[in-house]
């Protein structure tokens, strides 16, 4: 593989980077799929950096190995087209043509310059194909990445949409949980309900667990261990809802379940109101005047 | 060396804890507190750890002691304000610290102070009566 | 799995605990860590730190800051050449004491890490090495 500077992609680059370019836009701009392509307006200014960081790329001597310093440039290039067109809902495909459609007129410039040199004609190909190549798979890594810092957040704001804690009262702050725990989730909600505790300075918690179908070991203690660190900063939890296989699985798992639990959420806020010193009571019957 | 505060509330003793104490600084605290709890006749000391970033089992220990001591010379010990990481933390360490009362802030604290003492004197008149 | 950051900081007096505690706070801010995780990563430290003082003799603390991929991690691995420990299988048990502590330093410190190995062998000294990733 050529690994010299004076290669004849790199005279090229210095020389025809200019009907290379024109080439270059026109064939993206027939491709499959190029309405979106056409549609991204910085196609252009990317094309052209592009051949520019090519130029510098291939100066600094690195051709098998994008991961030099040399490339520095052209790999900041890439992420943000990449990262761009992701955002964009670009497909990868889409996203790597980008660099895949330099190919034809790339080697058409270099097959007339090569000429009836087959040798050479062939290496240079070689060696042009490798790195247009890993640019071009560097370019879908990216995206990738991209797509899954995406999916990553929109996980954590699902976790924070799902667990919101209500204030059901002065000094009583309660969630209700719905859907199957896992550890990760119970950890959220763990969180979120000790900060509302601090924040709306409630002596009392309800965790109401109506909503989940079941309760494993690791789900239990985390429930146990919000129930403890409750405790250390000065509430008290109550756990309503609690079906009859889940008390059957605690039991059977011998976790040692010793906090204030209620059948019910409408329990639950009757306790809780008895331990702040309220109580609700029936209004008494007004006249029969008024009610009219 | 420097020193934590500990002021006169009525007849409580609030020490707000607001900087990483090392180890010594720790202990010295107790000490000081217990000579203070004798020297004013305290009945109740309250220690407020909102400002304190960690509770390691140094501290968690320190914590422990100081109630038990303050209760052998009859004052009722209260630790308010707890950070919800830092209980969080405690509990995973493996700390429930199931012998100290605690409040959410100093308010709280106080109001649950009065109540241990009047809860313990009503017992008091109860079996004397 | 590439470590972007690397220092050496002692643990010889009660003051170096409480600059551990600090220093790794702020390794973990750095880092983006959440104020749960800064809190178990500063109190594991601190459990550890202070048994390099006191059954290590002192000895020193290795703070790397870690990128894998997506994750960013701290490592943090403390040395001292002190006496070791002959039973690491009973030192890691909760309630195991040998100077008057409570005896969670080790199995507390395991729990609030996300990987954590001890190396000992009497007479040689003591390595703890404990990380936790975002």
């Amino acid at each position: 593989m050529a690994n010299k500077a004076d290669t004849i992609i790199s005279t090229l680059i210095t020389r025809s980077r200019k009907p290379l370019l024109d080439e270059w836009l026109a064939r993206q701009a027939t491709m499959a799929g190029s309405g979106a392509i056409a549609a991204d307006g910085d196609v252009k200014e990317y094309c052209t950096r592009f051949l520019a960081e090519l130029d510098t790329g291939l100066a600094a001597g690195e051709v098998g190995d994008i991961r030099g310093a040399g490339w520095s440039g052209m790999r900041e290039l890439l992420e943000e087209v990449s990262r761009s067109r992701a955002g964009k809902g670009f497909t990868p495909s889409e996203t790597a043509s980008f660099v895949f459609s330099l190919k034809a007129p790339l080697f058409a410039l270099v097959q007339r310059e090569a000429g009836d040199n087959a040798a050479r004609l062939a290496d240079e190909l070689q060696s042009a194909t490798t790195l247009l190549d890993t640019l071009g798979l560097y370019t879908v890594e990216v995206f990738q990445k991209a797509r899954e810092e995406v999916i990553a957040r929109q996980q954590e704001e699902m976790l924070e949409l799902s667990t919101p804690v209500v204030r059901l009262w002065e000094g009583i702050v309660a969630v209700p949980l719905i859907g199957t725990l896992d550890s990760n989730r119970t950890q959220v909600v763990m969180e979120n309900l000790l900060q509302e505790i601090v924040s709306a300075g409630a002596q009392i918690a309800i965790i109401d667990i109506t909503g989940v179908p079941t309760v494993d070991t690791l789900v239990a203690q985390h429930l146990l261990k919000t129930v403890s660190a409750a405790r250390l900063m000065g509430a008290d939890c109550i756990i309503s809802g609690i079906r009859p296989q889940i008390a059957q699985t605690i039991v059977h798992l011998g976790v040692d379940l010793s906090v204030t639990s209620k059948a019910s959420m409408s329990g639950a806020l009757e306790l809780a109101l008895k331990r702040i010193g309220k109580a609700v009571v029936e209004r008494k019957a007004r006249p029969a005047a008024e009610v009219s | 060396m420097d020193q934590i505060p500990i002021l006169m509330v009525g007849d409580c003793l609030l020490v707000s804890i607001q900087v990483d104490m090392h180890d010594q600084l720790a202990l010295a605290l107790q000490d000081s507190l217990m000579t203070k709890i004798v020297e004013t006749g305290a009945r109740g000391v309250m220690l407020d750890i909102s400002s304190l970033q960690f509770v390691d089992s140094f501290i968690g220990r320190l914590l422990n002691n100081i109630a038990s001591m303050a209760r052998v010379l009859d004052a009722a010990t209260v630790v308010v304000g707890m950070q919800p990481a830092v209980a969080i933390t405690l509990v995973e360490l493996g700390l429930t610290l199931s012998g100290i009362r605690t409040a959410l802030n100093v308010d709280k604290g106080l109001a649950l102070i009065r109540r241990i003492i009047d809860g313990e004197e009503q017992a008091f008149d109860r079996r004397e009566g | 799995m590439i470590v972007e950051k690397d220092e050496t900081i002692p643990v010889r007096t009660s003051e170096d605990v409480v600059r551990v505690r600090r220093e790794v706070r702020e390794r973990a801010v750095a880092l983006g860590f959440g104020l749960v995780d800064q809190t178990k990563l500063v109190t594991a430290a601190s459990e550890i730190a202070r048994n390099t003082l006191d059954y290590g003799g002192g000895g020193e603390l290795r703070i790397e800051c870690l990128r894998d991929g997506n994750r960013r991690g701290l490592r943090l691995s403390f040395s001292d050449r002190g006496p070791g420990i002959p039973d690491i299988e009973r030192a890691m048990t909760d309630g195991y004491t040998t100077g008057g502590g409570l005896g969670l330093g080790l199995s507390g410190a395991k729990r609030l890490s996300s990987d954590f190995a001890i190396r000992s062998s009497p007479g040689q000294g003591t390595v703890v090495i404990l990380a936790r990733w975002k």
